[in-house]
């Protein structure tokens, strides 16, 4: 209820053109009603994943916990410890997969990024329009050949299958182009009369400038590599993600509820702490992600 | 007529030149030798795995593959079966159509709106509303905590929730009754739709020039509604592209949801979508060729709705 009541103060009532009372009040009404419909569900998923068994399978269902207890996330540790992979397996997986794919699509989108932004030689634009073209179209109408050059390189079945491909997200690299055409020219210049050749001017010039930047390749990339559960391409146990445990888990039925409410917390949490940390520079870098025409 | 009249001297100077322009090109290539450097790890990645499978795909389309013999060519074979006697596919395209002409608009809508009602809001609220709204679809896959609202038995939320204020008396299987699945996936896909589009429509809201809205007020824009119009969406424009190619994209490519909450395949196919008939002969049939001319049925409905849409945006606030 407070939380409310300081929302309708926060709309600014400075501004020269102000609605009515009532069409604002309309507006609250709408960002409460669909703000409850966007965070329910995730405090569901928090809550089932603290609830003792017998409150899991209530009649009527309660949406919050009552006894909250961490037996779920004890059931999983053993239930996962007496399995054949270890459950820290597949966090490690996870990890890996998550760490290399994102640090290296940040590194590799803003090299491509730099010269984009910042000069014209022949086939630039040709490049980047390539690029913003296959921003218009998802992954899957090109997963069946995708499939084919996998298997040609032998990366079926390695984690370079997942991480690899993830390196060169157009979205990444359209974002970063976006973003660096704001860096002054003046402090290329600079730069290169002091004698910095192109890489050593990427390197300590444009990066640093473009953190805000490196934080929202993150941000989009993170969810994706976190959340995958290895496609086509992972068949051995060992080398499966968290997200497929996950799926093994909810698939032992009502009696792995709680246990699958407790994976599903682990694996929600991470992605949205990130964005908690680095939203203001998203917000920042999005700025610039227009489309010109 | 002007192209007629200086026609005598053009080839001229073509003669002349041709190999200096060339040579003038080349030379400029090995200026920026590094720049192609630079780019060159990214655009191999993207070349092998975005472009080149494209158009691998579209010659794929004519052929029959079966992963094991050598691709045979069957013209527009796969192409006719695919159009005329695929049932199934109807099915998945009269749903893939269905997604993006309802999620694909209303996402969109409500990125800008709720992206407009959270700016006036002050910053901290701001940006605590911003996270709730985005929250969805950074998660995870965490969409599965819908298994639970739309659970069959009275466990489930939903029917748990009807059954005690006694709108029912015995719980409905929603995820597994036709009439259902449908809706239920439209929603589930609206809560995950406030990504990208919604974060770049709340950056250009906060860009837009202050001055620009006090000019308009001198110049007799009566209320917000008018500013909204003639303000904040031309200067917003180039976002509103962006967003638009996103929720496009995306409204196109359901599956996920779709199989984790309906099966795969789902009841009747009453949740088949373009991309889950993909999956089904890509990965399961192994009819590559076949599943090819799916992707670049895909891929051209994908590009055709994105262009169109670019077009009408141009006119927003005319």
């Amino acid at each position: 209820m407070t939380l409310g009541v300081k929302m309708l103060s926060g709309f600014r009532l400075s501004r020269k053109l102000n609605r009515s009372f009532t069409v604002s009040f309309l507006l609250f009404l709408l960002l409460a009603v669909f703000g409850c419909f966007m965070a329910l569900p995730l405090i569901f998923a928090v809550n089932n994943a603290f609830k003792p068994l017998d409150e899991l399978f209530i009649f009527p269902p309660r949406m919050f916990v009552n006894n909250p207890t961490a037996d779920n996330f004890y059931d999983l540790l053993a239930l996962m410890g007496n399995s054949w992979v270890p459950l820290s397996r597949y966090i490690a997986n996870t990890l890996f997969i998550t760490v290399v794919g994102t640090v290296g699509h940040i590194l590799l989108a803003s090299a491509a990024a730099y010269p984009l932004a910042k000069y014209r030689f022949p086939g630039s634009k040709t490049l980047f329009n390539i690029v913003v073209l296959s921003l218009m179209f998802s992954v899957a109408v090109t997963s069946i050949p995708n499939y084919m050059v996998m298997s040609w390189l032998g990366w079926i079945n390695t984690h370079a299958s997942i991480i690899v491909p993830s390196l060169a997200f157009s979205l990444g690299l359209f974002l970063m182009k976006q973003f660096m055409e704001q860096i002054p020219d003046a402090l290329l210049e600079a730069a290169k009369i002091d004698g910095a050749d192109e890489y050593r001017i990427y390197w300590t010039i444009v990066m640093p400038n473009v953190k805000p930047a490196w934080l929202t390749l993150m941000i989009l990339q993170f969810p994706i590599l976190w959340g995958s559960d290895g496609g086509n391409f992972i068949y051995s146990e060992n080398l499966k993600t968290l997200h497929y445990a996950l799926g093994q888990i909810t698939q032992g039925g009502i009696a792995r509820a709680g246990v699958g409410a407790a994976v599903a917390l682990m694996l929600m949490i991470v992605p949205i702490t990130l964005f908690i940390i680095s939203q203001s520079s998203v917000i920042q870098t999005m700025a610039t992600s227009g489309m010109k025409e | 007529m002007q192209a007629e009249t200086s026609h005598p001297t053009v080839p001229n100077l073509i003669h002349t030149n041709k190999p200096s322009r060339l040579a003038l090109k080349w030379k400029e290539m090995k200026k920026s030798k590094h720049h192609y450097l630079l780019m060159s790890p990214y655009m191999l990645i993207f070349f092998t795995f975005t472009v080149i499978p494209v158009v691998f795909s579209l010659i794929l389309s004519f052929t029959y593959f079966n992963m094991l013999e050598f691709p045979r060519f069957v013209g527009l074979q796969n192409y006719s079966r695919l159009l005329l006697d695929d049932d199934v596919f109807m099915i998945a395209l009269k749903n893939t159509l269905l997604f993006a002409l309802i999620t694909g608009p209303i996402s969109y809508i409500a990125c800008f709106l709720f992206a407009w009602i959270i700016n006036e809001l002050s910053p901290k609220v701001r940006a605590f509303m911003t996270l709730v709204f985005y929250a969805p679809s950074i998660a995870g896959n965490v969409f599965f905590i819908w298994l639970i609202v739309f659970s069959g038995d009275r466990y489930g939320y939903l029917n748990g929730f009807l059954m005690k204020y006694g709108f029912k008396l015995e719980p409905t299987l929603w995820l597994t009754t036709e009439k259902y699945i449908l809706p239920i996936i439209i929603i589930v896909q609206l809560w995950l739709s406030l990504g990208t589009s919604f974060l770049a429509f709340i950056a250009g809201l906060q860009t837009i020039d202050k001055s620009l809205v006090e000019a308009g007020a001198m110049d007799g824009i009566k209320n917000r509604w008018q500013e909204l119009w003639y303000i904040t969406l031309p200067s917003m424009r180039p976002q509103l592209m962006f967003g638009a190619v996103m929720q496009i994209t995306a409204s196109f490519a359901v599956a996920d949801v779709s199989i984790a909450l309906a099966g795969f395949p789902s009841v009747n196919y009453a949740g088949h979508t373009i991309v889950t008939h993909l999956i089904d002969y890509g990965t399961i049939r192994f009819e590559m060729g076949y599943a090819s001319a799916i992707a670049t049925v895909l891929f051209l409905m994908m590009i055709g709705a994105n262009m169109l849409t670019q077009k009408l945006l141009r006119r927003v606030g005319e």
